[in-house]
């Protein structure tokens, strides 16, 4: 079946074009109805990423966060009609230590091959997970997000010692209070520090212990763990600053992406016995975890709703451009595309 | 109940020097009807998808149903075409009455088989309007200025663009309403008419506006097929 994908061609760019979905084929085909737009989307609309990255990655559709309907599935695993949370970790082999989202051979949505900005998206049936009634649409259009939260804390779990009397998360933007309120959800006896730059924005985590502005962090404060929720240009102050207030032997997980290396304090590191980890993206345990946290912790749900910035009609390539730029405006949360392609 | 009524009977005298008519011809890897069909097909609101085609080519028409479908090609009927559209469409409509009945829930989308390119909200929207308002034709804003000449050698009139569209399809309608209409037209009448839509406005009934889509194009002449041949792009491999 010709299937319309909406690829970035250029930054600012979208054009339309076709790709023949193989209906004999095993897997499911989804119709998106809710796309949420990411950071990394944003990269490649504005065209900040490097000039050779661009070149090899584009035309490519965006978008990575999104559920929609089941339209088709021959194999009968879902229903015409069953709402879906879309997988974008996209592993081509099994291994029995390595996650899924860390094999260098998986590929990944509007990274490696085509994002979800497609009249209908084909996947196998394992990178869809069907989203249980009563959960809001909107806000469970950016799942991916949060799972990459919930994986990230799963890894810290295992991998922190059991000492977590107080945890602190450094960043205020939208990572930093998805990865807060899954925190308290998952961690409910720990105590929880918010450190971040803006005081409107840390005057949102009414569920955390406690917040501080990074520039004001009293004198002999300390946590037994550290997260940081920072990325980008920011990173090094973050992570250094973490070095500073936790605990011997603590362990501190890095979620911010930066675009290029970060120095840090290893000489503290070495003193203070650290240690450090990184967590990205998702797999499918992940975002079944999060389901299932959405439905034990409904006041996740109304926590995430905070978030939700603008929501966009969307039936045209004019529209899509219109969700980015909007997007590009707001100071904090999520821009959600309505599909309706 | 809905039926898909997918309109195969042309017989390409505007393509050029080709073997078969164009709904018969590649594009990608499989004929026009084909991907058509296909779009149709994973609509779950059909009752059935039902093909009309010149007789000539019905055997090849079920051939690439079965090829195409396996076992599922039950779910599309081939049947004759007419001597014009609207009797083909005509040819559809005695074929659901004579199987399924007709009442005033009966809607047929009707398509060109030779514009593969459709999207599903468009037929999504052509069985809701249908259903609201009795019948719908999708449309684009035209982008060229519309030239009305009577005599084709001055012109007449220069309607104003931004109240002109140009007709796509589907066009959707209430079965028994169109047939009632096509009916009670005059020769004369049915002379001028070179859609379905036009039953309905000659007769003074609504016909709702559907929003198409530009790609959403007739394959006509051999410049269409290379236009659609460039449409359809695999995505190139990345590291």
């Amino acid at each position: 079946m010709l299937n319309s994908v909406y690829r970035l061609v250029a930054p600012r760019r979208f054009e339309v074009s076709f790709q023949d979905i193989d209906l004999t084929k095993d897997q499911v085909v989804v119709r998106p109805t809710h796309l949420s737009i990411c950071h990394a989307d944003q990269r490649y609309y504005q065209g900040v990423r490097p000039a050779e990255v661009l070149a090899q990655k584009l035309p490519m559709a965006l978008i990575h966060e999104g559920i929609g309907d089941v339209i088709y599935d021959p194999s009968g695993t879902f229903q015409a009609g069953d709402t879906v949370i879309m997988i974008p970790n996209t592993p081509v082999e099994e291994d029995e230590v390595i996650a899924e989202n860390y094999l260098r051979s998986s590929k990944f949505r509007a990274s490696g091959f085509d994002g979800f900005m497609q009249e209908h998206v084909a996947l196998p049936y394992d990178r869809a997970v069907r989203l249980p009634e009563g959960i809001d649409k909107v806000i469970a259009s950016f799942t991916e997000l949060v799972s990459v939260s919930v994986h990230a804390l799963l890894r810290f779990d295992r991998i922190a010692h059991k000492r977590r009397d107080a945890v602190g998360i450094w960043g205020d933007g939208n990572l930093g209070y998805i990865t807060a309120i899954l925190f308290k959800a998952m961690f409910p006896e720990t105590k929880l520090y918010i450190f971040g730059v803006s005081l409107e924005k840390l005057s949102s985590f009414t569920f955390a212990d406690a917040t501080y502005p990074v520039m004001d962090i009293p004198k002999g404060l300390l946590v037994d763990h550290g997260i940081e929720c920072v990325g980008g240009d920011a990173s090094q102050k973050a992570i250094n600053q973490i070095i500073d207030h936790i605990q011997p032997e603590g362990t501190m997980a890095i979620l911010g992406v930066s675009e290029y290396p970060v120095p840090i304090n290893t000489r503290m590191i070495l003193e203070k016995g650290l240690r450090m980890f990184g967590s990205s993206r998702s797999g499918r345990a992940d975002f079944e975890k999060t389901v299932a946290l959405y439905q034990s912790n409904p006041e996740i749900i109304s926590y995430l709703s905070n978030i939700v910035g603008a929501q966009i009609q969307v039936r045209n390539i004019k529209d899509m451009v219109h969700a980015f730029e909007t997007d590009i405006q707001k100071s904090m949360g999520k821009t959600i595309m309505i599909w309706d392609k | 109940m809905v039926f898909g009524v997918i309109l195969a009977g042309g017989i390409g005298s505007r393509m050029g020097n080709v073997e078969k008519p164009k709904q018969f011809l590649m594009i990608g890897e499989k004929p026009i009807l084909i991907h058509t069909i296909e779009k149709f097909y994973m609509h779950d609101a059909f009752e059935k998808l039902i093909v009309l085609c010149p007789r000539q080519w019905m055997e090849h028409t079920k051939n690439l149903v079965k090829k195409y479908f396996k076992e599922k090609a039950d779910h599309v009927k081939v049947l004759e075409g007419g001597t014009s559209r609207n009797e083909t469409i005509m040819n559809s409509i005695d074929y659901i009455e004579k199987e399924y009945g007709l009442d005033d829930d009966t809607i047929i989308v009707t398509h060109d088989s030779v514009r593969p390119f459709l999207t599903y909200r468009i037929i999504e929207e052509n069985i809701k309007y249908a259903r609201e308002y009795g019948a719908c034709d999708t449309v684009i804003p035209a982008t060229d200025t519309i030239v009305d000449s009577q005599d084709g050698k001055v012109i007449s009139s220069v309607p104003d663009r931004a109240k002109m569209y140009q007709g796509q399809t589907p066009q959707s309608f209430g079965a028994r309403k169109l047939k009632e209409l096509y009916h009670s037209l005059t020769e004369e009448e049915k002379k001028i008419l070179t859609d379905a839509a036009k039953i309905f406005v000659i007769k003074g009934e609504k016909v709702h506006l559907v929003e198409g889509e530009v790609f959403n194009i007739k394959i006509t002449y051999p410049y269409d097929m290379r236009v659609a041949e460039s449409l359809i792009q695999e995505q190139k491999e990345k590291k």
